[in-house]
């Protein structure tokens, strides 16, 4: 296995308040060159935080502590011009909203070559012709006559088409993904799954990809890292996630998916309650007022990450004892 | 419990065969702003002659993706927006003519949206929110705080707890909650529900989807049930309509529609569903490109310019929504390949299949 293109080690990203908010509370990911992590949670787990991270991109408010080394670079020590020239060259990133990633006054295209010609010093003919590349390579149709297109121009689909490209402009080795198809509509997201997937395999990039949808991290990931209340509970292949997952909340996300295996008049096996406040988060596991196998030990110290399989681990104290029985409830 | 058994029975006026809702004909278009020189009056075909009915006690879920018309629907079922032209009949009487004025028409109908933040007024506490409604309608303050407290319960929020409160302090399952016990409190037949969970996080969208169906079965509801998400609107409908750009372009039962779709439009939305299956991912995507902007939608069959098995007759003429294609289960479809007369080389094959 090749060396490790992104390695996080105990980040934790704490917002000044009042109150302060722990958004994220000691994650580890290691990622290495073409492979496609998934970071799979829902609204306030800390999953876009850490992406966040990863490229500096988080306010001064936000106090960051551990260590975060891409291509073997310390990113927390890094200068404001290192900075600059490691966002787009080495990690790039892509966005919910394309529309609001672009600048509204600027053609894509010319968006696109401003980037290739700051970041490579390449003359400005030239970064167009690499915008008219990657447009083609995006599959933009009738690709030379959308480089004069201005964002709002565009529909969403081509727009996140568009974003990919520009993304891809100065050939980093790590792509961010936030969340880049939930705004778009079933037959536009697997397009974009689908061409990411692509554009991955063929660059061999290594992609974090940051979603709350299982069925999308399903189609596009290697591993998979379930996220909750700022720290990551379990972390395995796809494959191992999907079939065996061994987190009591893992379980309750597949569980209650409607659609898959259910029928129409039975009910679905909700988690009970609410994600908890990351302000005044208590002791213990922050799964333990949800779940359904919570023990008193639960909630006195933070389980530690635990062995379920090959690759595959787990923060859940009930994979101490006996790691069969809870394997055995999926 | 008082508020149930009030529902349903006393009302109810042509009996359990006749439609709560049927819809004919409903049009609306949007004029498109245009510059100072004016123009030739483009309009947004949002919603293009459609027509539907919902039976007493059942869920038709709507599918499509933005800009199908969906919400648009919605709305003007609602009265939120005017219609252009369409005739819409509750239980029977015309809505908005002497038979049935507007205001006791919307004591009937009651509407929960997708941003459950912006729907509820900062300025009301969770009980005055729910209590609004019947105070309006000259019901006591007393009395109305009352019933809000027992819709509270009902809707899993304690009123002790959660009555004062204001939608800020709430999570966003929880101002759901508050969105569908303010529907109820003016105890109506019929809920329409745009998109209620889409913007609930996973774990949240199971719970408020559980609580939907146990209100329908408490309070005798009838649901009209709005989603992009296949799988949410195949959990709670009984029958499926599918929109596309204006038009529906298939309706049936939902364990019919999503089992054996016979429009390649659902057929394309079902498959582009993510598969779920690690060993099995989808290799080519069923559609290339966005769905077509809905001024000037494309001449003949709207879904022609994205479908694999488009012929001549597609874009020459519209096919209307056909006769059943089932035996006793009124499943219809909007596509020329189900009509052997329409001259679609793949009619036949339709037809053999069949």
């Amino acid at each position: 296995m090749s060396e490790a293109i992104v390695d996080v080690r105990g980040l934790t990203v704490e917002f000044s308040g009042p109150p302060p908010v722990r958004a994220v509370g000691g994650v580890d990911l290691t990622l290495v060159p073409g492979e496609v992590l998934a970071l799979l949670g829902e609204s306030g787990s800390g999953k876009s935080v850490t992406l966040r991270a990863l490229m500096r991109l988080l306010p001064k408010r936000a106090a960051i502590g551990g260590t975060i080394r891409v291509d073997a670079r310390d990113v927390r020590q890094m200068g404001a011009a290192e900075l600059s020239a490691y966002r787009g060259s080495t990690i790039a990133m892509i966005f919910q909203e394309p529309g609001l990633a672009f600048d509204p006054v600027y053609s894509v295209g010319d968006q696109i070559a401003e980037a290739v010609v700051r970041h490579e010093g390449a003359a400005w003919a030239q970064g167009r012709r690499r915008a008219l590349e990657l447009f083609e390579r995006v599959r933009i149709p009738s690709a030379a006559r959308r480089l004069d297109s201005y964002p709002h121009e565009m529909s969403g689909g081509m727009r996140q088409r568009a974003m990919i490209a520009l993304a891809l402009s100065c050939r980093p080795k790590v792509l961010l993904a936030d969340e880049p198809t939930t705004a778009l509509d079933a037959t536009v997201q697997i397009q974009i799954l689908l061409l990411l997937r692509e554009l991955q395999r063929e660059l061999g990039l290594a992609v974090i990809f940051v979603t709350h949808d299982i069925g999308v991290a399903t189609e596009i990931a290697d591993r998979i890292a379930v996220m909750y209340a700022g720290r990551i509970v379990e972390t395995g292949s796809c494959r191992a996630v999907i079939r065996a997952c061994a987190h009591p909340y893992t379980q309750g996300l597949l569980a209650s998916r409607a659609g898959q295996a259910f029928e129409r008049g039975g009910r679905l096996q909700a988690i009970p309650g609410a994600p908890p406040d990351l302000s005044r988060l208590m002791p213990g596991c922050a799964f333990a007022p949800r779940c359904a196998k919570v023990r008193d030990a639960c909630r006195s110290g933070l389980p530690a990450e635990l062995p379920v399989g090959a690759g595959h681990v787990a923060r859940c104290i009930l994979l101490q004892k006996d790691p069969l029985a809870s394997l055995s409830t999926v | 419990m008082t508020l149930a058994s009030d529902s349903g029975g006393a009302r109810d006026r042509g009996g359990p065969a006749q439609p709560l809702l049927s819809v004919r004909g409903l049009v609306k278009h949007f004029p498109v702003k245009t510059g100072v020189f004016g123009g030739a009056g483009r309009v947004v075909r949002a919603v293009d002659h459609i027509a539907f009915e919902v039976s007493k006690r059942e869920t038709l879920g709507i599918v499509g993706e933005s800009g199908c018309g969906k919400s648009t629907t919605a709305r003007l079922l609602m009265h939120i927006i005017a219609r252009d032209a369409g005739e819409i009949l509750f239980d029977g009487e015309k809505v908005g003519a002497r038979e049935l004025d507007l205001s006791s028409y919307r004591r009937q109908v009651q509407m929960v949206f997708q941003d459950s933040h912006a729907s509820l007024n900062p300025r009301l506490t969770v009980e005055d929110t729910v209590a609004f409604g019947p105070r309006v309608h000259g019901v006591s303050r007393s009395t109305a705080l009352r019933q809000a407290h027992d819709l509270l319960n009902r809707v899993g929020l304690e009123p002790a707890r959660f009555g004062g409160r204001y939608p800020h302090e709430l999570s966003g399952g929880q101002r759901q909650r508050v969105n569908i016990a303010r529907a109820l409190a003016l105890q109506p037949r019929l809920l329409i529900l745009d998109e209620p969970v889409s913007a609930l996080d996973k774990s949240v969208e199971a719970q408020v989807l559980n609580l939907l169906l146990d209100l329908k079965d408490e309070f005798g509801l009838t649901y009209l049930f709005i989603s992009h998400d296949l799988n949410v609107v195949r959990y709670m409908s009984d029958r499926v309509m599918v929109m596309y750009l204006g038009k529906a372009v298939e309706v049936g039962p939902s364990d019919v529609i999503l089992k054996d779709p016979r429009h390649p439009y659902t057929t394309a939305l079902l498959a582009s569903m993510p598969s779920m299956d690690p060993d099995n991912r989808t290799e080519e995507a069923p559609l290339f490109g966005d769905p077509p902007n809905p001024i000037d939608p494309p001449p003949g069959c709207r879904f022609h310019t994205r479908c694999k098995f488009a012929a001549p007759v597609c874009s020459a003429r519209e096919p209307g929504l056909g006769a059943d294609l089932g035996d006793d289960l009124v499943h219809r479809v909007a596509c020329h390949m189900a009509d052997p007369s329409s001259g679609h080389p793949g009619a036949v094959a339709a037809m053999e299949r069949a």
